[in-house]
């Protein structure tokens, strides 16, 4: 979506977002203080005591239930719900995370599959293209999250349970970038090379495998990045509405039930890290595929396609 | 199948080829060598089949009335078909209100219907006008035709198999208790969309925009920012509903506050990304003109970072109905679309859950559809906007 403003060595382009991130961390820690503090003071008035200013700002690194945890509170709570828990247990966070990002995945691979046949269709066929591809874009105006719980009834009323109701919402979100990058990618082979795939006479099939599908991948790569971090909104606000017992989603609203806030940083920082991994991966398997490809140079084609 | 590839062999090329008079014979393309016969065809098996004799023979004669007028014609082979298939619509739909139980005439016959105003739609695609009024005209009436088609095909099924109103209402059900319940859907739509969204969207969008105009001379920051700025655009951000209802209670700020965030980054990122949109030849010129940094920065830079801009407001105004949305699944006082449609599902109120949607999709592409209209009528001069 943007380059930096000039090429970099590497060590120089670390260096001012580790700054950043500092600074953020800094600012966070000035913010629990400030926001944690009149708990403290309330407790030591309702004790009588009036203890030290620095006592008092140190107890606001540790409080139970802060307004705003420190961050080494939610790293710590992260590490105890991961690696000193095992897997299966209902506390463990990699149960939880692992119970989203499999409906989100599977959301995630239907929604691409839908928006790759969806954009086949609309780019071999005018009609649709002119009917539907505006349909298509009016649909993600709908704020379809609001439809969630709806989704989720209805599914279940039929008698469909368990992961696919997420990973339906999951789907309905992550197929729009799939349809809008897919059909420029489909359309974005020159004149010229559709021409000589005339002068060849090959069949539309050998046009569309030989020529527009490979041309069309970098496209689909960039799309799929935004469609997976997508999907896993989708799959953790899918699991908001129906008190879901097992998810990052149930977690977030557990934690605000009982305001745990705790609870609820360190669910939201495992999706943050969860959603950086699984854009990474995509863009991984992009680079791999491009090179395979010798389309590497061309990264920049797609970059614009949003 | 291959439209896009083959220019058609219509009529330019035949009165261009020779001084003849007789149009070279119309080659029919194979999805239209299918469609309409096929309809004629469906049509008049409905109408052996029990289903009505009027709608029956009607659609059979029209399809091939319109197979042959397309060769003529495109555009009244389109406008006949249309009208044909509207009016079969309707006749259908009267026929679920008279009581009686589809058979399988009646099926066929919407589905001859349907393929007719299918075939309408191909052919008011293929009209290549030069005109560009008309061909405006014809880009919103396609589909809106579609979207037409899906409520009529949405109506017939639902009444017509006796879908539970649990799982899908039929339109009119969803339009009656729309114009029944008005004022609660006003009510909701002001707490939403007009406290809401709105608010923390400028909010947002604002700050996005100072924020990225302010780290502008310090490209050390920009650095800095830029990663983590596309970082935490990828990250699920809704998940701060439950801490904002926490910080700011349960009334419209705390879904302001989520909106604000959700809406923050987006435009950080594509405002620094605008501002540095503009040619090395046109930051030269200004330089020329001895143009100090704020001149430069309001006469090129800004009105470069425009198209930029825009986009991110198209993307925030999604986000922002999320947002306020989802953040009332956490906690609202007892008015809101995002509380209205949790409640009413729990109360199986299914319609009135959709009466609230079409009150979010309407709210949504009206926003949407403002900023679209907006950016064109500023952007003009980008070569996008200039065909």
């Amino acid at each position: 979506m943007s380059k930096t403003p000039a090429k970099v060595g590497r060590a120089a382009a670390w260096l001012p977002v580790a700054t950043v991130v500092f600074g953020i961390l800094l600012l966070w820690y000035v913010f629990a203080v400030v926001l944690n503090l009149p708990w403290e003071k309330s407790v030591a008035t309702r004790a009588g005591t009036s203890p030290a200013m620095m006592s008092m700002v140190e107890n606001t690194m540790r409080q139970e239930r802060p307004v705003l945890p420190a961050p080494h509170q939610v790293v710590e709570e992260i590490i105890n719900t991961t690696v000193k828990k095992k897997i299966t247990s209902k506390r463990s966070l990699v149960f939880h995370a692992g119970i989203t990002l499999s409906s989100s995945m599977l959301g995630f691979a239907m929604g691409t599959l839908l928006g790759i046949l969806l954009a086949i269709a609309i780019v071999y066929n005018r009609a649709l293209n002119k009917s539907l591809m505006p349909w298509i874009i009016a649909s993600q105006t709908i704020p379809i999250l609001a439809i969630a719980p709806m989704i989720i009834v209805v599914l279940n009323a039929v008698g469909i349970q368990g992961l696919l109701p997420k990973a339906f919402i999951s789907m309905y979100l992550s197929f729009f970038p799939v349809v809008v990058g897919m059909v420029k990618g489909l359309n974005s082979p020159d004149r010229s090379h559709v021409d000589l795939m005339h002068t060849y006479s090959a069949s539309p099939f050998q046009t569309f495998f030989k020529l527009r599908l490979p041309t069309s991948l970098p496209y689909l790569f960039t799309s799929m990045k935004v469609a997976v971090a997508i999907s896993l909104v989708g799959a953790i606000v899918a699991e908001l509405p129906t008190g879901a017992v097992a998810g990052l989603g149930a977690r977030l609203l557990a934690g605000s039930y009982y305001g745990q806030t705790i609870q609820i940083w360190s669910a939201l920082v495992v999706a943050s890290v969860l959603a950086a991994l699984l854009v990474m991966i995509v863009d991984l398997l992009g680079r791999w595929v491009n090179r395979r490809m010798g389309l590497a140079r061309n990264d920049n084609a797609a970059a614009g396609a949003h | 199948m291959n439209d896009s590839t083959t220019r058609e062999p219509s009529v330019p090329v035949a009165s261009a080829a020779g001084g003849a008079d007789v149009p070279k014979a119309y080659r029919y393309r194979s999805m239209e060598r299918l469609l309409l016969p096929g309809t004629s065809a469906v049509a008049l098996v409905s109408a052996l089949m029990g289903g009505s004799l009027v709608v029956g023979m009607g659609l059979a004669i029209i399809g091939l009335l319109a197979f042959w007028l397309l060769t003529h014609s495109r555009l009244s082979a389109a406008l006949i078909t249309g009208y044909a298939s509207t009016a079969a619509a309707w006749f259908l739909i009267g026929e679920l209100d008279a009581g009686n139980s589809p058979g399988p005439g009646f099926w066929l016959q919407v589905v001859a219907a349907w393929a007719m105003a299918w075939a309408c739609v191909e052919q008011l695609a293929a009209i290549n006008t030069l005109s560009r009024f008309y061909q405006l005209l014809l880009n919103i009436l396609i589909p809106l035709l579609f979207g037409l088609w899906l409520l009529i095909l949405w109506e017939l099924l639902t009444r017509g198999l006796n879908v539970p109103q649990v799982l899908l209402p039929s339109p009119s059900l969803i339009a009656e208790r729309f114009t029944e319940s008005t004022s609660i859907l006003w009510a909701d739509f002001q707490q939403t969309f007009l406290k809401a969204v709105l608010i923390g969207y400028a909010l947002g969008c604002g700050s996005g925009f100072l924020v990225a105009v302010l780290i502008d001379r310090s490209p050390f920051l920009q650095r800095g920012l830029l990663p983590i700025g596309n970082l935490v655009s990828a990250l699920p951000i809704v998940g701060v509903a439950p801490i904002m209802v926490m910080w700011f209670g349960f009334d419209w700020p705390s879904k302001a506050a989520v909106v604000v965030i959700m809406t923050f980054f987006p435009m950080l990122v594509n405002t620094v990304a605008g501002l540095s949109a503009a040619q090395p030849m046109q930051h030269d010129l200004m330089k020329t003109y001895a143009a100090s940094y704020w001149q430069s920065l309001f006469k090129l830079r800004l009105p470069e970072a425009l198209p930029f801009i825009f986009n991110a407001l198209k993307i925030n105004s999604t986000l922002a109905m999320i947002g306020a949305i989802v953040a009332e699944f956490f906690g609202t006082p007892t008015v809101g679309m995002g509380f209205r449609i949790s409640t009413e599902v729990g109360r199986m109120n299914v319609d009135m859950v959709w009466a609230e949607i079409a009150v979010a999709a309407l709210a949504g592409s009206l926003f949407y559809g403002a900023i679209a209209l907006t950016e064109r009528m500023l952007t003009f001069w980008h070569p996008s906007n200039r065909s």
